[in-house]
C-alpha cells in the first residue's frame, strides 16, 4: 500500500502527523515546543566530586557518599525552588547539576557545595593547651627551614634601616619612631625563638585564644606542619572561628580549643529557621532537635554548667556559649550582622541535610540570560539566511524540481524539529548549527537524485523512464553518504558531553530525516507530478 | 534545462602533481607553524578552557572600559590572567590558567574584584566556564577518543561496502582533510573547545561522504567498462560526471555555513569558519587526492580486472 500515491501521502501526513503533535503536546507541558539548553536559556551547570585529594576512599565509599548526597542535593534544589533543577550521577564518582533560569550564581553555588556539618563540642579547657605551645614551638623551628623564618624578620629590619636613613638624610628622623621600629625588630627576633606561641593570645575565655587577623594565615601554615597537631592531648582539636572580632583597631580571630568528638551532630536537627535576634540585632538561626537530641543536650549540658559549648559548622566554630543552666531541644546559629538572604540559605541546607562527605566542583559553566537570547535570535537569523539561499540556489537551477526539493525540505523541517521534541533532545547552540549544517546536507541527496535525473534524460531516456533510474542510481551514493555521517554522528553523541551531544542529536536525527525527505517525499511528489503528464512529456528540472 | 559542468572532460588526473605540491607544501607550512607555536607558546594547539582548564568569565561592561583597566584590576590576584576584547566592544574574556584538580575559585573571585574596583551594577557576567585539570585531562582523552572511533568506524563500513581499496583511498584523502584542517586551527591559532572536536569530526563525515559519491560512480563505471577503458580515463570521467554534484552540493554547504559564519554568533563563528575550510579541503581532497591515490594502490597491487590489462604492454614492450 505504501506504494501507491495514495498510500505514500497516507504515510507522509501521518509522520508530520506526529511530529506536530510532538511539538505542541511539549508546548502544552512546557510551555515551549522544545526544550532550550542552558546555553541558550541561561542558567549554571556544575560537576561536583568528592573532595577526597589524598585518595584515602574505597570506591565502594566513594560510591555510597555520592549516592547519599545526590538525596541531599535534590532536597536542597526543591528546598530553594529552582524550576526543572537536573541533578544525575555520572559515572560512579560524579554528580551533575543543572539549575536553569538562575541568576544568583554564587548563592546557588553556596547552597550546592556546602557541606552544612553541624557539631556541637565541649571546648576543652585552656591550662591543658599552655604545656603543649613550647613543644609546638620547637617543633615548629626545626620543621621549618630556618631562613624563611629569619628571612622574613631581616625583610621588615632592612626597611627599617633604610627607612632611618632616608630620614635622617632629609632630617626628618624622630626618635619615637625609630624606637618603635627597634622595637618591632625586637619583636621579629622573638618570632624566629617562639613561632607560634609569639602569635597567639589568651583571650581569657575558657579554651579561647586570638590571633591577629593579618597572623592568622601564617599560624594555619605552621599548624599545618607534619606533627605538630598530633601533640595535642587525646582527643582535642584547635579549631578557627567563622569571623574576626574588633577589639579596638585591631582585628582578631578566635582559636578553640575543643574536644574532638562532637556530642551531637545535624542529624538530630528537626527544624531550622532563619530569624532575628531583636535583643542584640542579630541575624540567627533558630534550631529544634528531635526528641533523643533533645535528651542527649539535656544530659550532657546538666553535666556541664559552666562549661562552653561549641557550635561548629563545616569546621568553624560559629559560637560557644557558656552553659548557664541545662537546655533543652531548642538552639540557635549567631550570624552577627549577616544578611538575613543568608541566614534563609543556611537554614535551608541544616533543613536538607548535610553532605555525607564534603564535595568540590570540578566543572563549572553558566550562561546569563542575555547570552542565552542573543544566541537564539543569532541562530534564527541564520537559519532563515541559510533557508533562503538554499531555496534561491535550487530553484533557479532545477526550476520546478527545485519547488518540489523545496516543498519536501520544508517538511523536512516540520520532521527535524518534531523527531527533537519527540525525543525529548535538548536544542544547545552547537544544536542549532547542527541542524543547519543537516539542512545544507539534506539538500545534497536531492541534488544526487536531479542531477542523475538530468543525465538519464541527456542519455535520451524518456521522462518516466530517467526519473525512475535517476532515483535508483543516486540511492547507493545518498545511503552510503548518510551512513557514514550518521556513523560519525553516533560516536560523537557516545562519547561526546555537553554541547557536542546537542550537535550529535540534531544532527543525527537530520540526516534520517534527510534520507526519508529525499528518497520518500520528493520521490513522492515526482510521481504526483508525472501522473499528469503523458510519458514522453518532457519535465521542469 | 541547463546544466552547469555537464559534460566537462577536465584532466582532473593530470594535474595531481601539482596538487602533490600544493598538499605537500601546505602540510609543510602546517608544521612550521605548529613547531614554532610548539616552542614559543608551549601548546602547537591553543586549547580553550575546555581541554587545558582553567577559568574563562565573559563580561559586559556598561561604560567604556579598556583591556589595561581590567588587567590592573585582576592581575595582582590572579598573575598570568588573560584578557582578550570579545565581540562587541565593551565585551571582554578573561581567562585564568588551571590552579589544580578542581576549579580554582576564580568564578566568585573575578566578580567581586570587577565589583570592588568598577562598582555594583557597572557590568554583567555573560558567561562562566570553569574547569577542573581533572575534567580537562578527560574531556582531551574523550575528543581523541571519538576523532579515533571514528576514523574505525567508518573504515570497517567502507571495507564492508567497497573494495578495500577504495577503503584504503578514502582513508588517506580524509586524513589528508584532518592534517591540513589542523594545520590551518594551529597556524591561526584558533581556540580549540569542545565544538571544534564536533566540527572536525562533521569534516571527517563530509569528506568521506564527498568521496563515496565519486567512488560510487567509479565503482559503477568499471563495471560498465571497466575492460575497455583506461583506468585513468575512468577516474577521469567518473569525476567529470559528478562535478555538476559536487559543485553545486559545495555551493549549498557553504551558502549555509557562511551564513552561520556572518550571522550565527560568536560561538558558533569558530565553528563555521572551520568547517568553511574543511569542506573546501574536503572537496578538493576527493577529487585531486582520493583519485590519484587509488590510482596509485590500484598500480601498486592490481585488482582482478587489472592482472589482465597490465600484462599486455609488457608483452608490447618485449616485441
Amino acid at each position: 500500500m505504501f506504494g501507491t500515491i495514495k498510500g505514500r501521502i497516507a504515510v507522509i501526513l501521518v509522520l508530520l502527523a506526529v511530529s506536530v503533535g510532538a511539538l505542541v503536546s511539549n508546548n502544552v507541558r512546557d510551555g515551549a515546543p522544545l526544550k532550550l539548553g542552558l546555553d541558550l536559556q541561561g542558567g549554571m551547570h556544575l560537576a561536583l566530586e568528592i573532595d577526597d585529594p589524598q585518595n584515602t576512599l574505597t570506591p565502594e565509599a566513594r560510591a555510597d557518599a555520592i549516592d547519599q548526597n545526590l538525596q541531599v542535593l535534590r532536597n536542597r534544589t526543591d528546598e530553594f525552588g529552582v524550576a526543572e533543577p537536573l541533578i544525575q550521577k555520572v559515572g560512579n564518582d560524579r554528580i551533575i547539576v543543572e539549575l536553569p533560569g538562575i541568576t544568583d550564581e554564587d548563592r546557588a553555588k553556596g547552597i550546592i557545595s556546602r557541606s552544612a556539618f553541624l557539631e556541637w563540642k565541649l571546648v576543652h579547657p585552656t591550662q591543658e593547651f599552655r604545656p603543649v605551645l613550647p613543644r609546638m614551638d620547637r617543633l615548629i623551628e626545626t620543621e621549618l627551614p630556618k631562613d624563611s623564618l629569619v628571612g622574613a624578620a631581616e625583610d621588615t629590619a632592612a626597611t627599617n634601616l633604610q627607612q632611618q636613613l632616608r630620614e635622617s638624610v632629609f632630617g626628618r628622623a624622630d626618635s619615637t619612631r625609630s624606637d618603635s621600629a627597634a622595637a618591632d625588630s625586637a619583636k621579629e627576633a622573638e618570632s624566629t625563638r617562639k613561632p607560634l606561641s609569639s602569635l597567639i593570645f589568651d583571650s581569657g575565655q575558657e579554651g579561647e585564644f586570638l590571633v591577629q587577623e593579618q597572623d592568622v594565615e601564617r599560624v594555619k601554615r605552621y599548624l599545618a606542619l607534619p606533627g605538630v597537631m598530633d601533640l595535642l592531648p587525646r582527643n582535642t582539636e584547635l579549631r578557627w572561628a567563622n569571623e574576626a572580632v574588633g577589639q579596638g583597631a585591631q582585628l582578631y580571630r578566635s582559636l578553640y580549643f575543643l574536644e574532638s568528638r562532637p556530642f551531637i551532630t545535624g542529624e538530630r536537627l528537626r527544624e531550622a529557621t532563619a530569624g532575628r535576634d531583636p535583643q542584640f540585632n542579630k541575624t540567627v538561626v533558630t534550631f529544634g532537635l528531635d526528641r533523643r537530641g533533645g535528651r542527649i543536650f539535656e544530659d550532657v549540658t546538666s553535666q556541664h554548667i559552666n562549661d562552653r559549648i561549641a557550635i561548629v559548622l563545616d569546621t568553624l566554630v560559629h559560637s560557644a556559649p557558656v552553659v548557664i543552666s541545662r537546655i533543652g531541644a531548642n538552639g540557635q546559629i549567631d550570624m552577627g550582622q549577616a544578611p538575613m538572604e543568608e541566614a534563609s540559605d543556611l537554614a535551608l541546607v541544616l533543613r536538607a541535610g548535610a553532605l555525607s562527605k564534603p564535595l568540590t566542583i570540578v566543572e563549572q559553566r553558566s550562561v546569563g540570560p542575555s547570552l542565552g537570547a542573543d544566541s537564539i535570535s543569532q541562530g534564527r537569523i541564520a537559519g532563515i539566511m541559510g533557508i533562503v539561499l538554499v531555496i534561491g540556489i535550487m530553484v533557479v537551477y532545477y526550476r520546478f524540481a527545485g519547488v518540489m526539493a523545496v516543498f519536501a525540505l520544508s517538511l523536512y523541517v516540520v520532521l527535524v524539529l518534531g523527531g527533537l521534541a519527540a525525543l525529548d533532545a535538548t536544542l544547545t547552540a552547537p544544536g542549532i548549527a547542527g541542524f543547519i549544517l543537516s539542512l545544507g546536507m539534506a539538500v545534497d541527496a536531492n541534488v544526487l537524485i536531479f542531477e542523475r535525473i538530468r543525465e538519464e534524460l541527456a542519455a535520451g531516456r524518456s521522462t518516466r523512464a530517467a526519473v525512475d533510474e535517476g532515483f535508483r542510481n543516486a540511492m547507493s551514493a545518498i545511503v552510503d553518504s548518510n551512513l557514514t555521517t550518521l556513523i560519525t554522528a553516533l560516536i560523537l553523541f557516545q562519547v561526546g558531553t555537553g554541547p557536542v551531544r546537542g550537535f550529535a542529536v540534531t544532527l543525527s536525527i537530520g540526516i534520517i530525516a534527510s534520507f526519508f525527505t529525499a528518497v520518500y517525499i520528493t520521490r513522492t511528489l515526482f510521481l504526483i507530478y508525472l501522473e499528469r503528464k503523458r510519458p514522453t512529456e518532457p519535465i521542469s528540472i | 534545462m541547463r546544466r552547469l559542468f555537464a559534460g566537462a572532460h577536465y584532466d582532473f588526473l593530470g594535474w595531481r602533481r601539482r596538487a602533490y605540491l600544493f598538499s605537500g607544501s601546505a602540510l609543510a607550512v602546517g608544521l612550521v607553524f605548529a613547531l614554532v607555536w610548539q616552542f614559543t607558546r608551549g601548546s602547537w594547539l591553543n586549547y580553550g578552557v575546555d581541554f587545558l582548564g582553567g577559568t574563562l568569565v565573559q563580561v559586559q561592561f556598561a561604560k567604556d572600559t579598556d583591556v589595561t583597566q581590567l588587567r590592573d584590576a585582576i592581575n595582582p590576584a590572579f598573575p598570568g590572567v588573560e584578557i582578550t576584547r570579545f565581540g562587541q566592544s565593551n565585551e571582554f574574556l578573561i581567562r585564568t590558567p588551571v590552579s589544580g584538580e578542581a576549579t580554582s575559585g576564580a568564578a566568585e573571585q573575578i566578580p567581586s574584584i570587577l565589583t570592588a574596583r568598577f562598582g555594583e551594577g557597572s557590568f554583567t557576567i555573560e558567561q562562566v566556564e570553569a574547569v577542573g585539570a581533572k575534567v580537562g585531562g578527560e574531556l582531551q582523552a574523550r575528543a581523541m577518543l571519538a576523532i579515533l572511533l571514528s576514523f574505525a568506524a567508518t573504515l570497517i563500513y567502507l571495507a564492508f561496502r567497497f573494495e578495500w581499496r577504495f577503503g584504503l583511498a578514502a582513508v588517506i584523502a580524509t586524513a589528508h582533510d584532518i592534517f591540513l584542517t589542523m594545520a590551518f586551527i594551529s597556524g591561526f591559532r584558533l581556540e580549540v573547545a569542545l565544538p571544534t572536536v564536533a566540527a572536525v569530526l562533521t569534516i571527517v563525515g563530509y569528506s568521506l561522504n564527498d568521496t563515496i559519491v565519486i567512488f560510487d560512480r567509479i565503482r559503477e563505471n568499471i563495471k560498465i567498462s571497466g575492460r575497455r577503458e583506461e583506468f585513468t580515463s575512468i577516474l577521469n570521467r567518473s569525476i567529470n560526471e559528478t562535478l555538476p554534484r559536487t559543485i553545486l552540493t559545495v555551493a549549498t554547504t557553504l551558502a549555509t555555513l557562511i551564513t552561520l559564519f556572518l550571522f550565527g554568533g560568536e560561538i558558533i563563528r569558530d565553528f563555521a569558519l572551520i568547517m568553511i575550510v574543511g569542506i573546501v579541503l574536503g572537496t578538493y581532497s576527493s577529487i585531486f587526492v582520493a583519485a590519484p591515490a587509488l590510482r596509485i594502490i590500484e598500480e601498486r597491487w592490481p585488482g582482478e580486472r587489472k592482472k589482465v590489462r597490465t600484462a599486455r604492454p609488457t608483452a608490447k614492450a618485449a616485441v
